[in-house]
Parts: C-alpha cells; structure tokens; sequence
C-alpha cells in the first residue's frame, strides 16, 4: 500500500516530528509525576503490516498494560500507551503508598485505576502538543485499560486502517526511566483520513 | 511425543491444514477465529476475521480473509479444492471480544460482537451448522485447532486453556 504517492520520505519526517513533539511532552509529564528524568528515543514512523504492529512490544501473546484512547476531533486516530507488567508494577510503587501487588497477582481496582490516569495524564499533554502545534482541535476520549496479549489490543487500533488495505501507519515513540528501566510506548495511529490534515495544518503541500 | 506441524494464520489471513496439522492464530481480540471441518477427510480450514462486512471496503485488491461475509464462502472454496465436502464441513469459533468499553461507545467498540454475528450468518447461509463457540467478553484469545482430531483449544491470560 502507499499512503503517501507524493514527497513520501519528507511527509514520514513531519510525521517524525509529530510523535517528537507529542511524545516529549508526554515523557516531560512522566518525569514530573515520577519525579525522576525520563528518556525518550527517537520516533519511528512506519506503514507496517498488521501482523508486524505487535512485534513492537514482544509479539502478538506478550501480556502487555495498555492503555487505549480515541482521539476525536479534527485529526481523529487511536491512541496507546503501553508499558510491561514490570513497569506497570514499577509505576505503581513509585505512586501509591503501600507499594503494588505480587508479581502474577492480579491488579485492585485502585491500581488499574491509577495506571489508567497515568495514560490519561500522558496522552493529554502528548495531544496538547499536537494541538498547540497544528492548530487543530484533538480531544482525547475516556481512557481504557486492558491487561492482556498485545495482539488483542493492538488490533483494536488498526480498524481504521482494516478497510483499506493490511499495513497501518505507526508513530511510535519508546521511553526508558533511569537505571530501573521502566520501559513503555506511545503508539499513535492517525485514522487514514487524518493524515491530509495534519499536513495541511504543517504547511505540507498537499495534492 | 510427537510434535504435530504448527500451520500459522495471520491477521486478516486464512489457511488449510490436514493429516493432523494444528492450524493456529494468536491475539484475537476483537476479531473472530473461524474454523471449517470436514471430520471424514480431516482436513480443516481457519479464518482470522478483522471486520464483519465487505461492504465497507475501499481497498483496491479486496482480502477475502479479512471480512465476515467474504472469508467464509472463499475459506469453503479452499477446502472443496483440497477435497472436503460442503455438506460435511461443521464450524467452530472464538475471538469477537470487546477489548476496551467505553461509556459513550462509538461503532467501533462494537466491532468485535458484529463479527460473530456476521459470522454466524455467512455460516448460516453455507448451511454449516456450528459446533462450539467461545466469543464475547473483553479478553484475549489465542486458538489452535487440530485437523487429526477437530478439537479447538482456546487460550486466554485469564482463564488459561480451553478445549470445545
């Protein structure tokens, strides 16, 4: 599939850019609610087949936290943070007092909860930063969380994608926080449609 | 013990298998995992189905395997091709969960029910009557069917494995 027939390689850049921006926001978010630095790594932007999306966090059965939010407004897409059950437990004790549950038990209400805010707190600034950037208006929804295999999740985000072909194009940004290696992603996952927009809001010419 | 041949199916890809062959697909989700068994011929045929109608399609190569309507009567020609008998084959199906609910609910946190009841209807309409189902709520599942003995066994983070 080629989603983009014209400057391909220069609209990728912008797209780059966008999950630098966004992402950074979000990791500057982190590193206050944590109160330690984070670090965050270059993004990548790729038109990757379906069955590639999950490989990004360990394959389509690695259990993975995830939480999901639908971006609606003017440039609409899915929206997922995901980070491993480890760091889940690693973020949790760092927030709540009384530290996080037994590896393999399963999370109380008050952590799914808090995990749950976490991503909501992240993809606000990320999309704040978006907006601010593109003039566009982008509002997350209600988040979700699911504990579960990243196959199931992931393909959750790529029905916009499904009627048109069997890639979908990811913006993916990973983030470490120091020496404990708390290790997660931002994942956006613009709607086909979107794609027009935020260029036209970029100042990319647009055919 | 033998270790029987793994035949895998992707997302939006379907796929035929016999003489004992373990057809399997991992992660579904919203999506439906549908299998077609001749028991006679033992060959068996699995779909892994994304999205409930064809009609939504703006590709230009249409993927059969990827919606309801299509994936099944393509998935039972594949199977006539390799021998098996319309009038034999039966159904079984997992997946179709709703992975992330929403309090508004747009279409699309509907997707995974519309797929089994899309599903259900395209079996319907090939006449296949269907066995066993593991579909609905909001877990993830990973399936494997054997074409020697027509067992599916359903695996999820929760509630481990299965067997219908």
């Amino acid at each position: 599939m080629t989603l983009f027939p014209k400057d391909a390689d220069f609209k990728m850049d912008v797209l780059r850019e966008v999950g630098n921006i966004g992402a950074g926001n979000a990791a500057t978010a982190l590193s206050r609610l944590l109160n330690k630095p984070v670090d965050m790594a270059v993004p990548t932007v790729s038109l990757l087949p379906f069955e590639e999306i999950a490989e990004r966090v360990g394959g389509s059965e690695a259990v993975v936290v995830a939480i999901f939010l639908r971006v609606d407004g003017d440039a609409p897409g899915n929206m997922f943070f995901i980070i491993t059950q480890e760091s889940a437990r690693r973020l949790l004790q760092g927030l709540l007092t009384g530290g996080a549950a037994e590896d393999g038990a399963e999370y109380s209400e008050m952590e799914l909860s808090t995990l749950c805010e976490i991503g909501n707190i992240l993809a606000g600034s990320y999309l704040s930063s978006l907006g601010d950037l593109t003039g566009l208006y982008m509002s997350p929804s209600v988040p979700s969380i699911a504990v579960d295999m990243a196959g199931a999740i992931l393909s959750y985000g790529l029905l916009q994608f499904g009627t048109m072909g069997d890639d979908a194009l990811l913006i993916d940004t990973s983030f470490l926080e120091g020496r404990e290696e708390t290790h997660g992603h931002f994942f956006l996952i613009p709607d086909p449609e979107s794609f027009d927009k935020l260029f036209r809001a970029l100042g990319v010419p647009v055919e | 013990m033998m270790e029987s041949i793994l035949v895998k199916v992707g997302m939006a890809d379907m796929n035929v298998a016999s003489g004992g062959a373990v057809l399997k697909t991992t992660g579904l989700g919203s999506c439906v995992g549908v299998t077609l068994y001749d028991p006679v011929l033992k060959t068996a045929g699995m779909a892994h189905i994304m999205l409930p109608s064809s009609d939504i399609a703006r590709e230009g190569q249409l993927n059969a395997a990827k919606y309801a309507d299509t994936a099944i009567p393509e998935l039972i020609r594949r199977l006539n091709e390799a021998g098996a008998m319309t009038g034999r084959l039966v159904a079984k199906m997992a997946g179709g969960a709703q992975m992330f609910a929403f309090a508004g609910g747009s279409d699309a946190t509907r997707i995974g029910p519309r797929n089994v009841e899309s599903a259900k209807l395209a079996l319907q309409a090939a006449g296949i009557p269907l066995l066993a189902e593991d579909t609905g709520a909001n877990y993830g599942r990973t399936v494997e069917f054997d074409s020697g003995t027509g067992i599916f066994v359903i695996r999820s983070v929760q509630f481990g494995v299965k067997e219908i």
